[in-house]
C-alpha cells in the first residue's frame, strides 16, 4: 500500500496494509438534491496501486487473465476498431426499414418546412435508439456528441464506443467479510464515472448492517456518519447494480433504452431513456438514479475516458447506473472501486473462463446474491472469504 | 363528400355552442382558464429546474403525478357504468345520459396522459413511445401497454361521441349497428385500461405493497366508486345550471352502484390488511408507513385515515335507499367517495409503495409547491375540456329529448 497522508488507510499501524485496522470513513450522500458539496476523497480515486495490498497476488493474476482474455478477444478483427459494437446490438430489420423511413420524413420535412423547423425534426425525430444505428452512423454520432460534449465540459473528451468481446460475460464477487464500509469505492466511481457532484449522485451505497440482524435490509443505514470504520457490532455491504440475469428493469423499460449487452452489462442510452423512471421502481436493488437537477462536474475533475454507454456527459432527466465501468473493462482494466478498495474485497473478472477469480471464488467459496426470491440472478455475487 | 361537409358543418357548429354562453359560464370557463395559467407556469419552472422542482428524489421515485393519473384513470371507467345500464340493460334514463359518461371518460384519460408528461424528465421524447416511429418495448414493459390501452381507449371515446353527436346532427338518433358495436366494445377496453395500470405496479415484484394480486380488483372496485361519484354531481350541476332534466332513478341508480363498489373496495382493502398485519413480515412495513408512521416518519397518516374515515362514511350513506336519495346526503355520499378515493390512489398508492425503498431506507415524500401547481392546472385542463364538451353537446340533446320521465 502506498502511503497516502492524510488517509486513514495508509500505513496502518496494524501494518500489513489497511485490512487490519480501522479506517476513516467518507461520507454518504444525503437524501435529499439540496446537498453540501462533495468533499475531496483524501485516498485520491482513479489509478491506486495496489502494489502492496495483501491481496497483491490474487489481483495481479485477475488483471493478467483478464489483459490475456482481452488480447485473445482484440486478435478478431471486430475487436480491433475501437468504435466497433458487436453487430448483434446494432442489425436489426425492423430498424434498418425505420431508418430509410424516418431519413424520408426528415428529407420531406426539412425540404418543405423552414431550417428551423428541420433541423428540430433532425433532432427530434431523425434520432434512433443506439442500437438501431450501424457503424458509420455510430462514428458520424460519436463526432457530434464530442463536440457537444466539449462545449458542456470544456475540455475534450473521448466518448468510446468498444464493444463486447466475445467469449466474455463479466461477473463480480464482494467479500462482506473484508469490506470495512469505508466509502472509498463510492468515491473512486463518482471519479472515475462522471457523476454529479452537486447534487450528488452515487451509484454504489454502502450499507451498514447489524452483526445480530445479518443481511437485513429493513434495518440497514447507509448513512452512517462515523471517525472510523468499521465500528463495532457492524458490517458493511456495498450495493450497486447486480447487472441481473432477468433484469426487471429492462423488462420494464417501455421505449427499451436499457438493455443487457452481450457481456452481460446492463447500459441505459441516455439518448434514448425518456426519464418515466419505470426502472426504478423496478429494480430491487435501488441501483438506478435519476439526474433531478443538471449533472455537474468540474471540468477539471471530468474523467475526459468515457464511453458512450457509460461515463459521457448525461443530461438531467435521464437514469443512471452502475455499467461495471464499461470504458474500463471493455479495454482490459478493472473497474474503479476493484482498484480503489483498500482491503481488496471487490474481485472482478471474466465468468466464462474457468481460470479467472470470481470463477475460483465461486468454485471454491460460498456465495450469495441479494433478494434470490425474486430470481433476477445477478451476475454480482457476495462472498465471505473467511 | 357531402358528408364530410356536413361533419366540417357540424364541428362548426357545435364550436360555436361551446364558445356562447352567459356571464356565469365564462366566469367558469375564466376560472379554468386561470388554474390552467397557473399550471403552466409551474410546470414552465419545471422544465427549467429539473423533475428536482418536485418532492421526488431516487427512493421515492414516483409521486404525486403518478397517483393522479392512477385516480384518473379510474375516474375514466365511470363511464362503464352508465353504459351498461343503458345499453347492455336497456335503460332509457340511462342512455339519456350516456355522452356525459363518455365525455367526463375523455376528460379523464386526457388528464391521465398530461400526467404522465408532466412526470417525464424528457418529455420532448415521448414520441420514443409512439408506435412505428419510436419504439415500444412491447410485450415486455406494462407501461408500453398502458400506451396503448390509454390511447385506444381516448380514440375510441373520442369517436363514439363525434359519431353520436353527429348522428343527432343529422337528424338521427344514433340506434344499432356500428354505435352500438362500439359502445359494447368501449366495455371491455375501459376495464382493460384499469387492469392494465393496476398491472404496471402490480408487476413490479421489487415492491411488495404492489405486488399482490389483489391490486388489480382493488384498481377496479375504487373506480367503480370514484368514476360515478364525480357523474353523479356532474349530472345534478347540469340538471340545475343547463336545465337538462336529468332522471333522479339515474343518479339513485349510479349511488346503489357506488355502494356496492365501494363495500367491495373496503371488503379487499381489510383482506390485504389482515394479510399483511398479521403475517407480520418485512412487508408489512409499507402498511406500517401507512397507517401507524414508520420511525416516525407519519407525513401520510392523517390522509390514509381520512380516506378510510370517508370511505366507510360514504359506504354507509350510499348503501342506505333513504339516504342516498336524500337530496343532500346524495351529494355528502359523492363528496366523501371522492375525497376517499382521491386519497387512497394519489397519495395511499404509490407512496407506501416505495416508502420505505428497496434497500430499507425511509425518504418522507411530500409534493411541492410546483407538484401541486401542475396538478391544479392539469384538473383545470381536464374539467375545460368537459364543459366544452358538454356545452357542445347540450343543444344536439335537448332537440331530441324524449318526454321527461315523471318524477317520483
Amino acid at each position: 500500500m502506498n502511503a497516502h497522508p492524510g488517509c486513514g488507510c495508509g500505513g496502518s499501524p496494524a501494518g500489513g496494509g489497511c485490512g487490519g485496522g480501522r479506517v476513516e470513513a467518507l461520507p454518504a450522500a444525503s437524501a435529499f438534491a439540496a446537498l453540501p458539496v462533495l468533499p475531496s476523497t483524501p485516498c485520491g480515486g482513479g489509478a491506486h496501486a495496489p502494489a502492496t495490498d495483501p491481496h497483491e497476488a490474487t489481483l495481479a493474476q485477475g488483471e493478467r487473465v483478464l489483459q490475456e482474455l482481452m488480447a485473445a478477444g482484440a486478435a478478431t478483427p471486430a475487436a480491433t476498431d475501437p468504435t466497433t459494437v458487436n453487430p448483434d446490438d446494432l442489425t436489426d430489420d425492423g430498424g434498418v426499414s425505420r431508418r430509410a423511413f424516418l431519413t424520408c420524413v426528415v428529407a420531406g420535412c426539412a425540404a418543405a418546412a423552414t431550417t428551423g423547423c428541420g433541423d428540430f425534426l433532425h433532432t427530434a425525430v431523425g434520432k434512433k435508439s443506439f442500437r438501431e444505428y450501424d457503424k458509420d452512423e455510430i462514428a458520424g454520432l460519436v463526432k457530434e456528441l464530442e463536440a457537444s460534449a466539449r462545449q458542456k465540459v470544456g475540455k475534450d473528451v473521448k466518448i468510446g464506443t468498444t464493444g463486447a468481446l466475445p467469449g466474455v460475460e463479466f461477473g463480480y464477487a464482494l467479500d462482506v467479510s473484508r469490506c470495512i464500509g469505508c466509502r472509498r469505492c463510492v468515491y473512486a466511481c463518482v471519479e472515475e464515472n462522471n457523476l454529479s457532484r452537486d447534487p450528488q449522485v452515487h451509484w454504489i451505497r454502502v450499507l451498514e448492517m447489524d452483526k445480530d440482524h445479518g443481511v437485513d435490509f429493513a434495518h440497514a443505514n447507509a448513512y452512517y456518519d462515523a471517525e472510523q470504520v468499521p465500528r463495532p457490532g457492524h458490517f458493511y455491504l456495498p450495493v450497486a447494480c447486480q447487472h441481473c440475469r432477468d433484469a426487471p428493469c429492462v423488462k420494464s423499460c417501455p421505449t427499451g433504452a436499457t438493455w443487457t449487452e452481450p457481456d452481460g452489462i446492463v447500459v441505459v442510452d441516455y439518448d434514448w431513456c425518456i426519464g418515466c423512471r419505470c426502472c426504478m421502481a423496478a429494480c430491487p436493488y435501488g441501483a438506478r438514479h435519476f439526474n433531478w437537477a443538471e449533472p455537474s462536474v468540474p471540468t477539471e475533475a471530468f474523467n475526459p475516458d468515457t464511453h458512450f454507454l457509460g461515463n459521457r456527459p448525461r443530461s438531467r432527466g435521464v437514469v443512471e447506473k452502475c455499467t461495471f465501468c464499461i470504458q474500463r473493462v471493455r479495454n482490459g482494466r478493472y473497474p474503479a472501486c476493484v482498484e480503489v478498495c483498500p482491503v481488496g474485497s471487490r474481485k472482478f473478472g471474466n465468468l466464462l473462463d474457468p481460470a479467472s477469480e470470481v470463477r475460483w471464488i465461486l468454485e471454491h467459496k460460498r456465495v450469495f446474491v441479494l433478494k434470490a426470491e425474486l430470481a433476477t440472478h445477478p451476475r454480482f455475487y457476495y462472498f465471505y472469504g473467511s | 363528400m357531402k358528408t364530410l361537409r356536413d361533419f366540417a358543418r357540424f364541428l362548426r357548429d357545435s364550436v360555436r355552442a361551446a364558445l356562447t354562453g352567459g356571464r356565469t359560464y365564462w366566469l367558469w370557463v375564466g376560472a379554468l382558464g386561470v388554474l390552467l395559467g397557473v399550471g403552466l407556469y409551474a410546470y414552465v419552472h419545471q422544465l427549467q429546474v429539473g423533475l428536482g422542482a418536485t418532492g421526488m428524489r431516487d427512493q421515492v421515485s414516483w409521486g404525486f403525478y403518478i397517483g393522479n393519473f392512477t385516480f384518473l384513470v379510474g375516474v375514466a371507467d365511470a363511464a362503464v357504468l352508465v353504459v351498461i345500464p343503458a345499453y347492455i340493460y336497456k335503460w332509457k334514463p340511462a342512455r339519456e345520459v350516456v355522452v356525459f359518461g363518455l365525455l367526463l371518460a375523455i376528460a379523464a384519460v386526457t388528464m391521465a396522459a398530461t400526467f404522465v408528461l408532466v412526470d417525464i424528465g424528457h418529455p420532448e421524447r415521448l414520441w420514443h413511445l409512439f408506435p412505428v416511429i419510436g419504439s415500444l418495448n412491447l410485450p415486455g414493459s406494462l407501461l408500453a401497454w398502458d400506451v396503448v390501452a390509454l390511447n385506444s381507449y381516448l380514440i375510441l371515446n373520442v369517436v363514439i361521441v363525434l359519431y353520436g353527436l353527429f348522428s343527432l346532427w343529422r337528424g338521427k338518433i344514433p340506434g344499432r349497428g356500428v354505435f352500438l358495436t362500439m359502445i359494447l366494445v368501449s366495455i371491455p377496453v375501459a376495464i382493460a385500461v384499469h387492469t392494465v395500470t393496476a398491472f404496471l405496479y402490480n408487476g413490479l415484484a421489487s415492491r411488495p405493497f404492489w405486488n399482490s394480486s389483489i391490486l388489480a380488483p382493488r384498481f377496479i372496485a375504487s373506480a367503480f366508486c370514484s368514476g360515478p361519484a364525480v357523474l353523479v354531481v356532474l349530472l345534478q350541476i347540469l340538471r340545475r345550471v343547463a336545465k337538462f332534466d336529468v332522471a333522479n332513478q339515474v343518479l339513485w341508480k349510479l349511488a346503489e352502484l357506488m355502494a356496492y363498489a365501494m363495500g367491495f373496495n373496503l371488503f379487499l382493502l381489510a383482506a390485504e390488511v389482515f394479510k399483511e398485519f398479521y403475517s407480520g413480515t418485512e412487508h408489512a412495513q409499507h402498511l406500517y408507513y401507512m397507517f401507524t408512521g414508520l420511525d416516525g416518519h407519519n407525513a401520510i397518516v392523517p390522509y390514509i385515515w381520512t380516506s378510510v374515515i370517508c370511505s366507510v362514511a360514504a359506504f354507509f350513506i350510499l348503501l342506505i335507499p333513504r339516504l342516498r336519495r336524500h337530496p343532500v346526503l346524495l351529494n355528502v355520499g359523492c363528496a366523501l367517495t371522492f375525497v376517499g378515493v382521491y386519497i387512497e390512489k394519489g397519495i395511499g398508492l404509490v407512496i407506501p409503495g416505495l416508502t420505505p425503498d428497496t434497500l430499507g431506507e425511509i425518504y418522507e415524500y411530500v409534493p411541492t409547491l410546483t407538484e401541486l401547481g401542475v396538478t391544479g392546472g392539469i384538473f383545470g385542463l381536464g374539467a375545460l375540456i368537459f364543459t366544452f364538451g358538454v356545452k357542445a353537446s347540450l343543444p344536439l340533446l335537448e332537440k331530441f329529448r324524449e318526454p321527461p320521465i315523471p318524477k317520483t
